[in-house]
């Protein structure tokens, strides 16, 4: 079957996703329609002196038995890992061998603190020419360390073909590594990909950084309720982790193999702002054009989009601009909009692949998870954010996931079910 | 999907060299010296960049404090690339793909907070990490460190906004930037796209993240042919853009093409020595299906042993070909190498000519029709552009 513009049909086969809410598709998508929120203090490191001293986190067995804590690197490749393999499974294909490319969505990653320390012991000395010298011939921190690393070790572990991609756009990489896999089908270069988003950035110094941003919540008393897109007293973003793989496959392929097909990916678009480094252009012109765009490229209309799984970050500004953006496309009556962050969080890399997989059970099972901690509404808003229960709903064909990036990087998804 | 023709009609090119295609087809063609600073880095070895004039690019002294180097340089190229297609007026829809390392570190704070670790006991570490970070990071740092924000810059520098990608993996990045952004383009994915990378080679932080690989050349210069068994790259300074088009859409508005993009293709050999490398460029080259006559070669080869075994295995299947390696003279600039051959290749199509030897190996001579341009990553990716004269 082709679409509109003659492209062949994207179809979702498998998926598999960690979050802060457990390991597991299933596991995760019962406790986000039960309003379960994966936000915890930070127990992975010293919180002193920190403004935020909670995350959403997710822990590796063997730091769970004790061990150090790894480097976001090896967190990022396992979850990915566990995500593809998780994927496949669902998909009915077998680990190993997959005819097609990986698209990585995924952190830049470099050298952390406890790394350079040992460095600096082992070279008896602070300065980066000591460091380099003593550096050299350790090819486990520059294979770990390398951009192409991570990419490296998935591909050759699940046999993807070609080049990974590894792709960041901030906190819209997610939404780009799909949009990256579903133009290779589209374009005919491939009948299947793996695309996902991984993120494994809790760690001090990153923290700290978004921290100097004033981008995060402090409301560290409960973390359960620190995340609350759309609400009044909304204070920031709360960090988080996680992973979600997606197998794309053209969908006449899927079902020539017999393959369940848990919806589409029908459109994908998006915008660049030239306004400013971490805020959006006041006009809202570009996240408005991304998600015209998507649906334009979904060949359809405002009208038969149902529901909008939200970039929802809970930062002030984010929030009033999707508002408005909401508005804009959508007119004054818009479709209900809910945040899967007020549970688990901003899993930044990871977002977009996460949200885009909760949005494909949302059409499957026609449900849509709530935007917990909703207790005063920010009546400047005027969105049904579907307040801390989940509801039920019939006849949901298309939605769309908003990822919006520092950066200006926006890019928006037509999620459709299956046909 | 209907195929279009896609061209080149902008080059933004700063290297050790000089800045600007002119600047280097006059520097190349008449035997430039390489330009090494083998002290500040020492005992790596590195081709520094010239100074640039950053106010005729990056107008607003705001936002060059708001970037580091790095993200100053990229911004600063793609200006140069924008203006060289006479294409200011075609930003809003211009589609940017970029290929981006690390953004920088504050050295100093990294040497002084490693100082105050090292001689810290275990259990104060984490909270003593925390206070130093939380007082001497500089809060803007952090977008001047992140890799998408070169690409965040030349948005808000230059009013690209077509669309924004970023794409990580060194020296493969780059090459499947160009890919990506060409093969959208071919497919009427719009009309016009910025493509490239940078890479700013007199940063420790850079250093340190290549030389735990046991890739980086240490002391004197040579060039890439006389770097012996064990090998090695030399971090060269560069930026590199291409204002991407189609054939249809530059001629509609009277833009010379400069080169048209015959092929450009990648893969990952996980296997690299042995023949792995070679064969997987070798079904690349293959799958172009190009004729030989004519043709001639701008390798990226970086000076690390693997990889220059296996290309040179590679180019030794192409026959008596001419051959440029361009790092002897420029360096190897991770995710700017790739897009700075392609605007070399460019460049000696749209002149009607090719570079003399860039390294005591190179052989060959004469005029060439076609320019295969080579990308054998440091440690991974094979990916090879081929670039014809434009029709």
């Amino acid at each position: 079957m082709k679409d509109h513009l003659g492209r062949p049909l994207v179809a979702v086969t498998g998926i598999g996703l960690v979050s802060p809410l457990g390991w597991g598709l299933d596991k995760n998508w019962a406790a986000l329609l039960a309003g379960t929120s994966g936000i915890t203090r930070i127990r992975r490191f010293a919180t002193d002196h920190l403004k935020t001293t909670m995350a959403g986190t997710v822990d590796l067995p063997e730091e769970i038995a004790g061990a150090d804590p790894v480097p976001a690197p090896v967190r990022v490749e396992r979850m990915a890992a566990a995500a593809i393999a998780e994927a496949l499974v669902a998909a009915g294909m077998k680990e190993g061998a997959f005819d097609g490319p990986l698209m990585l969505g995924m952190p830049p990653v470099e050298m952390e603190w406890p790394q350079r320390v040992a460095l600096a012991r082992r070279a008896g000395g602070n300065g980066h020419a000591a460091l380099s010298v003593a550096s050299i011939g350790q090819r486990d921190l520059y294979e770990t360390f390398l951009y192409g690393g991570v990419g490296e070790r998935l591909a050759l572990r699940f046999g993807t073909k070609g080049a990974p991609m590894a792709i960041t756009t901030a906190c819209a990489t997610g939404a780009s590594a799909i949009q990256l896999g579903v133009e290779a089908i589209q374009r005919g270069e491939a009948k299947s990909a793996i695309a996902l988003g991984t993120d494994g950035s809790v760690q001090p110094e990153a923290v700290i950084r978004f921290s100097l941003l004033s981008a995060l919540s402090s409301r560290n008393e409960d973390p359960t309720k620190a995340s609350r897109p759309f609400e009044k007293s909304r204070d920031g973003f709360v960090m988080s982790e996680g992973a979600a793989a997606l197998i794309l496959e053209d969908l006449d392929h899927a079902r020539a193999r017999g393959a369940t097909v848990i919806g589409l990916v029908s459109g994908c678009g998006e915008r660049a702002d030239n306004f400013h480094r971490t805020r959006s252009n006041p006009d809202g012109s570009s996240i408005i054009g991304a998600m015209r765009n998507a649906i334009a490229d979904a060949g359809l209309q405002p009208g038969d989009i149902g529901y909008v799984n939200a970039h929802g970050t809970s930062t002030p500004e984010n929030d009033k601009m999707e508002a408005l953006g909401m508005r804009a496309v959508f007119g004054e009556a818009p479709p209900p909009i809910s945040s899967n962050k007020s549970m688990i969080g901003h899993t930044l890399s990871a977002a977009g692949a996460i949200e885009a997989a909760f949005s494909l059970l949302t059409l499957r099972d026609q449900i849509l998870p709530p935007t917990i901690n909703h207790v005063e509404p920010d009546p400047t808003l005027g969105l049904d954010v579907v307040p801390n229960e989940a509801r039920r709903v019939s006849g949901l064909r298309h939605m769309l996931s908003n990822s919006f990036g520092f950066g200006g990087q926006n890019v928006c998804l037509v999620l459709s079910a299956a046909p | 999907m209907t195929r279009r023709d896609v061209v080149i009609t902008g080059i933004g090119l700063v290297s050790s060299l000089g800045e600007g295609p002119e600047a280097h087809w006059e520097a190349l063609t008449k035997g430039a010296k390489p330009v090494v600073d083998a002290a500040s880095f020492a005992p790596f070895p590195v081709h520094p960049l010239p100074a640039l004039s950053l106010d005729a690019q990056i107008p607003k002294k705001g936002d060059q404090r708001q970037m580091e180097p790095w993200q100053r340089l990229g911004t600063y190229a793609a200006g140069l690339a924008i203006d060289h297609a006479g294409a200011r007026g075609l930003v809003s829809d211009m589609h940017l793909v970029v290929a981006a390392g690390g953004g920088e570190r504050d050295v100093a704070v990294d040497e002084a907070v490693t100082a105050a670790l090292t001689s810290a006991a275990p259990e104060t570490s984490g909270a003593l990490l925390n206070e130093k970070l939380a007082t001497e990071l500089r809060p803007t740092l952090f977008l001047a460190q992140l890799s998408n924000l070169l690409a965040g810059n030349i948005s808000i520098v230059h009013g690209v906004t077509g669309s924004s990608r970023t794409l990580m993996g060194e020296e493969e990045a780059a090459a499947d930037a160009i890919r990506i952004a060409a093969a959208r383009l071919a497919e009427g994915r719009g009309e016009i796209a910025l493509v490239g990378g940078a890479f700013a080679s007199q940063r420790w932080d850079m250093v340190l993240l290549y030389a735990p690989g046991g890739v980086l050349w240490q002391g004197d210069y040579a060039p890439i042919s006389a770097r012996g068994a064990a090998g090695g790259l030399i971090l060269g300074g560069m930026a590199a853009f291409l204002v991407l088009e189609t054939a249809e859409h530059a001629r509609a508005r009277g833009a010379a093409a400069l080169a048209r993009i015959g092929g450009i293709a990648s893969d990952a050999a996980h296997q690299r020595a042995g023949g792995g490398s070679a064969a997987a460029a070798k079904a690349l080259w293959q799958g172009m299906a190009a004729p030989q006559a004519g043709l001639g070669v701008i390798s990226g080869m970086t000076g690390v042993a693997e990889a220059r075994i296996e290309e040179e295995a590679f180019l030794a299947g192409l026959g008596s070909v001419p051959v440029r390696r361009s790092a002897s003279l420029l360096g190897h600039g991770v995710e700017a190498s790739f897009p700075a051959n392609v605007a070399l290749a460019a460049l000696a199509l749209s002149r009607g000519g090719f570079y003399p030897a860039m390294d005591p190996a190179d052989a060959g001579d004469g005029a060439v029709e076609r320019i295969l341009v080579t990308g054998f990553g440091q440690w991974r990716g094979e990916a090879l552009a081929l670039l014809e004269k434009a029709p």
